[in-house]
């Protein structure tokens, strides 16, 4: 079960408990509560909430990294900030190379993770083995080595490179290759499917298996228990994942940022949205534009998790 | 896995076990007839076949820090004919420190990262599980919605607030705030676990007299020893491999940890000594995968029962 999951359980019991008869919830351990909440309550108000209103209010500022704010306080411009990003190329540029890389490595990531656990769960030997080769890329995918290793392995006199050469096939540096180097960036992100694997593998022993035994006994195929029973059942894990794996896709910035060799280039080609951000806010001081593009972030960060709510009502199925 | 599978009130640990006797009775269940066997030889076949492709790369890295500077590329076995360890020699002291500076620099935060998150996360675990208190649906549902929020939405006004503190260029932008449970994964994960814990302990110790610090100090504690491993190994991997924090607070080479240090090889290309920078890149995985081996059932257990990253 995922935070997600559990987050949709709460909203439906807020709306069940709308309509009927509203019951006092007793609240016996009230102050050991409140103290034991103490360093969450400081850690969200000091980090995420007041933060939040801050980077917010900067977004209408022509704030610096060099002014101290409290001392010298930014000036408000309003709408200046969000109307230099709109106008300007870049910013669209390293919006639509990450959308690019959010809509195509995110599913087919999730297919990759899904095709290799339906394989693996049914008892089979090497079961251990198998998942741990599988599994350990993502456990390190996400540190500079293997960005630094992709390099290497992509490169001009890359490992694959010098494998095609085998083959007599003369191929381009694909990192250093404007059409090429988002590619491999998708790849890497791919390689790491272990993780959703991990957790489909988890969902499809939660399957009771009465049901598989009741469809024996009714006669149904193989494929139909599979389309019929294990699909239907997973989907909301696949759609937990979904939305999880979206919103952390769009927030990629180490393979960017060292594939490149911080520049998010060639000719802005791996100019990753997060990317962008840092170097206009901590190269270019410029954080009140920084903090605008973090919000437009958030914004479709969040479009993009409505709108999988909103489609998750045609294909995921729940018990309730 | 939904919320509302029956299951899901078992722990974690009950959960896997059934799972796993699961398995064995679909498996004995299976006739093994000639084209069974056919069929998992094919499958087998195919596994290894993506097995050795995913974990090709991660041998070539190790086998080619052991090559002389000159073969990286021009020899792509996996068993060279000469062996060396000069690269390990000189990539250990290819940047302005030694390299177990940066190593203990990594290891330093990684450790003070771990104890924060293992306090506050179960504190505010136990409140979220076992007490009963005015607005705890609210904060519940407010911490599960902060696992989703991009951070950097609060990155200007954060590095502005460890400014302001004087805290650049030390690592306590990346440590203090996990002493302030700013982790909700973590909270979720014991929540759960907790959850999954037999009320009848809990009620024992309230009979007893305990109060509710003496029952989270003997009872819970003890009891979250699992979910606690669980969260030292993630801690420790997330903290160890965290690129963009050391890149933003830690500006000085003194400072720098393994992951920001390793970024000094890219920089220096020029010198194009592959070997070295391989080398290094070996050594800064080389932890994650020693917690792989040891922790691995803790790892697997947690992705499981939290289904997030």
């Amino acid at each position: 079960m995922s935070s997600l999951g559990e987050l949709r359980t709460m909203a439906i019991d807020a709306r069940k408990k709308r309509g009927g008869i509203r019951v006092k919830e007793k609240t016996p351990d009230n102050l050991a509560g409140h103290l034991f909440l103490l360093p969450w309550f400081i850690g969200i108000l000091g980090f995420t909430i007041i933060p939040m209103i801050a980077s917010l209010y900067f977004s209408f500022t022509d704030y610096r990294l060099l002014k101290s704010p409290l001392t010298d306080p930014p000036k408000w411009i309003g709408l200046a900030n969000y109307q230099a990003m709109f106008a300007n190329p870049a910013f669209w540029n390293s919006f639509r190379v990450t959308a690019q890389f959010v809509v195509i490595s995110v599913p087919l990531q999730l297919a990759f993770a899904l095709a290799i656990a339906i394989v693996l769960d049914k008892g089979m030997k090497g079961l251990t083995f198998y998942r741990s080769v599988f599994y350990l890329p993502s456990l390190m995918g996400g540190s500079v080595a293997i960005s630094i290793l992709w390099r290497q392995v992509f490169g001009k006199n890359g490992l694959v490179n010098s494998f095609l050469a085998i083959f007599g096939i003369d191929a381009p540096g694909w990192i250093g290759h404007p059409d090429y180097a988002l590619w491999t960036i998708i790849i890497l992100h791919i390689w790491t499917f272990g993780s959703p694997m991990v957790i489909f593998l988890a969902g499809l022993r939660q399957i009771p298996d009465m049901y598989y035994e009741a469809a024996t006994v009714d006669g149904a195929t193989k494929w139909q228990q599979f389309t019929k029973i294990t699909i239907p059942l997973l989907t909301p894990i696949i759609f937990f994942n979904l939305v999880l794996q979206v919103i952390f896709a769009f927030q990629t910035f180490t393979q960017a940022y060292v594939v490149s060799g911080g520049t998010g280039g060639p000719n802005g080609a791996t100019m990753f949205y997060t990317l962008y951000l840092y170097r206009v806010g901590f190269i270019d001081y410029r954080m009140g534009l920084a903090s605008a593009m973090a919000w437009f972030l958030l914004i479709v960060i969040a479009i993009f998790t409505a709108v999988n709510f909103w489609l998750s009502k045609y294909w995921v199925h729940y018990d309730d | 896995m939904t919320t509302e599978s029956p299951t899901s009130t078992l722990s974690a640990t009950r959960d896997v076990r059934g799972a796993s006797e699961i398995r064995s009775i679909r498996g004995s269940r299976k006739a093994r007839s000639a084209k069974g066997i056919t069929l998992s030889i094919v499958k087998h076949v195919l596994l290894l076949g993506a097995a050795i492709t995913m974990i090709y790369p991660l041998l070539w890295l190790v086998v080619s820090s052991f090559k002389p500077n000159s073969e990286i590329f021009r020899d792509l076995s996996l068993f060279p004919k000469n062996l060396t360890v000069e690269n390990y020699i000189n990539g250990w002291n290819n940047l302005q420190f030694p390299f177990g500076h940066f190593l203990l620099n990594s290891s330093l935060i990684a450790v003070l990262a771990i104890l924060g998150n293992i306090m506050t996360c179960s504190l505010a675990a136990y409140a979220f599980a076992r007490l009963r208190f005015k607005g705890r649906n609210l904060y519940f549902a407010i911490m599960l919605m902060t696992v989703m929020l991009p951070f950097q939405v609060v990155l200007v006004p954060q590095f502005t607030i460890f400014k302001e503190l004087g805290w650049i260029n030390t690592i306590l932008p990346l440590v203090v705030p996990k002493f302030l449970a700013t982790d909700a994964f973590f909270i979720f994960l014991m929540v759960q676990f907790l959850r999954g814990l037999p009320n009848e302990i809990f009620e024992a110790a309230k009979i007893d007299g305990c109060g509710h610090l003496r029952t989270y100090l003997r009872i819970g504690i003890p009891l979250m020893i699992p979910a606690m491993a669980t969260t030292t190994i993630f801690t420790f991997i997330w903290s160890w491999g965290d690129f963009f924090g050391p890149l933003l607070y830690l500006r000085i080479p003194d400072q720098f940890t393994v992951a920001v240090a390793l970024k000094g090889f890219i920089d220096a290309q020029s010198s194009s000594n592959f070997g070295a920078m391989f080398a290094m890149s070996v050594v800064s995985l080389l932890p994650l995968f020693v917690i792989f081996m040891v922790g691995q059932k803790y790892l697997i257990k947690g992705f499981a029962t939290t289904g997030i990253k």
